[in-house]
């Protein structure tokens, strides 16, 4: 008898591939998962950061939707190589800075490279043919094929019998008759898929998989390009995009301020590396100065500060004021009023 | 960058990855990474900042075979020791 046929499937921590990589595992097929860690991943670092969100369970979905499959998964920092993929998509960019199709093409080329390395015959993803605007519209789903390089050996099990038939099928290593023609955003058909399936608890993710696809982080991933005069970025700078109330009161500096306790103790990591100011006379929240500030720029800094802290009714607050190699000062402001702060300076 | 991961062998040549101020995904990643290049029955100690390694590491060992042989909580820190599998 033949081994078993060998297939890695994309695993985002969302239904559709935990259904894709089922279906193709039912065919008995050894299936082991990977998943790609781009830093822009919703998983994980805010509900670490926030202890808003500290009710909801710790779990990584990836991770978890492995567990439920009983497959291995492999988690891959994609962190450096993604940058050029967000820098420069061949096919452009979403509603927001999300460059879903150049995504998609690089993780299947990832995953293409893990298959010849590791002897495993072929990749599925939990693609699903016009569900999502961007990149998987069904004109939309051979590029991805062929520019990843993966080809024929790209297995869309839930839209499968939408799709020619890929070389797995063709070989008869699994059974087309066995796969999916599911299609369109109706969530209905993977719903009764996951019921037969048993499965009873998965994840939802609105819109997608990653921060990019958010309006508000966008703006801001746009605007520290536009202060920093390049598109570039490093882990430090996505991750403190994600935590804080990002202000910037003048074109050369930017505020950030911690909205809770979870986020200052976070953001306190990064005093070494940016001016950090904190209420002294009240509670407050710490902030950090993003870009280089005069005199008159902490004065008006600490102003705003003071706005969020417990003594923004006082007369006057005063402010610790900590240089990036820990030296401090203490100065004394008056809170701005709400009516002081424009709305054009929220990022 | 703030992460100043970095792997010490200890006096019974044990691995020690100091993991500290990682965040998830992330400490998974270096624990992965790290157990390719280890032998079976190997121990490797991990030290970490963010509670969510308290439920990722254990279940990234248990879909990969790997035994937890400890995990605890002390003062702001999470350490883990993993045994890797045979
Ligand atoms: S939502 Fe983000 S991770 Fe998902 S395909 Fe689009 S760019 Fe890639």
């Amino acid at each position: 008898m033949n081994p078993p046929k060998k297939a890695v499937a994309l695993i985002s921590g969302g239904l559709d591939s935990m259904l894709a990589a089922k279906a193709v595992m039912e065919q008995g097929v050894h299936v082991e998962g990977i998943n790609f860690f781009t830093g822009f991943c919703v998983e994980g670092h805010t509900h670490a950061i926030r202890k808003r969100d500290g009710d909801k369970p710790k779990r990584n979905n990836a991770l978890w939707v492995a567990e439920q499959l009983g497959v291995k998964l492999h988690i891959i920092d994609i962190i450096e190589e993604y940058k050029q993929v967000l820098l420069n998509p061949k096919h452009g960019y979403g509603a927001n800075l999300n460059p879903c199709l150049d995504c998609k093409i690089f993780m299947v080329n990832k995953a293409k490279q893990w298959i010849l390395e590791n002897g495993f015959d072929f990749i599925i993803t939990g693609e699903v043919v016009g569900q999502r605007p961007m990149s998987q519209r069904k004109q939309l789903m051979p590029i991805v094929a062929a520019e990843s390089g993966a080809d024929d050996l790209l297995v869309r099990p839930l839209s499968a019998q939408n799709l020619p038939p890929t070389l797995p099928e063709r070989m008869g290593w699994i059974s087309r008759e066995k796969l999916f023609d599911f299609s369109g955003r109706s969530r209905k058909p993977q719903m009764q898929l996951a019921a037969n399936y048993g499965f009873t608890d998965y994840a939802q993710p609105a819109g997608g998989c990653c921060f990019l696809t958010d309006a508000s982080y966008s703006q801001k991933l746009t605007d520290l390009w536009r202060f920093r005069g390049k598109r570039d970025y490093e882990l430090d700078d996505i991750m403190l995009l994600k935590v804080g109330r990002h202000l910037r009161p003048r074109p050369h500096f930017k505020m950030i301020i911690a909205r809770e306790d979870g986020e200052s103790r976070f953001m306190s990591g990064y005093k070494s590396e940016f001016v950090s100011l904190n209420c002294a006379s009240c509670r407050g929240p710490l902030v950090l100065i993003d870009g280089e500030t005069s005199e008159e720029d902490l004065q008006l800094a600490a102003a705003i500060l003071a706005r969020y802290g417990q003594g923004r009714e006082a007369e006057t607050v005063e402010v610790t004021l900590r240089s990036r190699q820990g030296e401090e000062r203490n100065i004394t402001v008056k809170p701005l009023t709400p009516e002081q702060i424009p709305a054009e300076w929220f990022l | 960058m703030i992460s100043d991961e970095t792997a010490i062998p200890n006096s019974q040549g044990d691995s020690v990855l100091n993991l500290r101020r990682l965040l998830c995904p992330l400490p998974v990643i270096r624990t992965q990474d790290k157990i390719k290049t280890l032998r079976p029955g190997d121990r490797l100690t991990v030290q970490c900042t963010d509670p969510g390694v308290m439920h990722d590491i254990p279940a990234w060992c248990r879909i990969n075979g790997h035994q937890v042989l400890d995990a605890r909580q002390t003062g702001d820190e999470y350490v883990i020791v993993i045994q890797v599998h045979a």
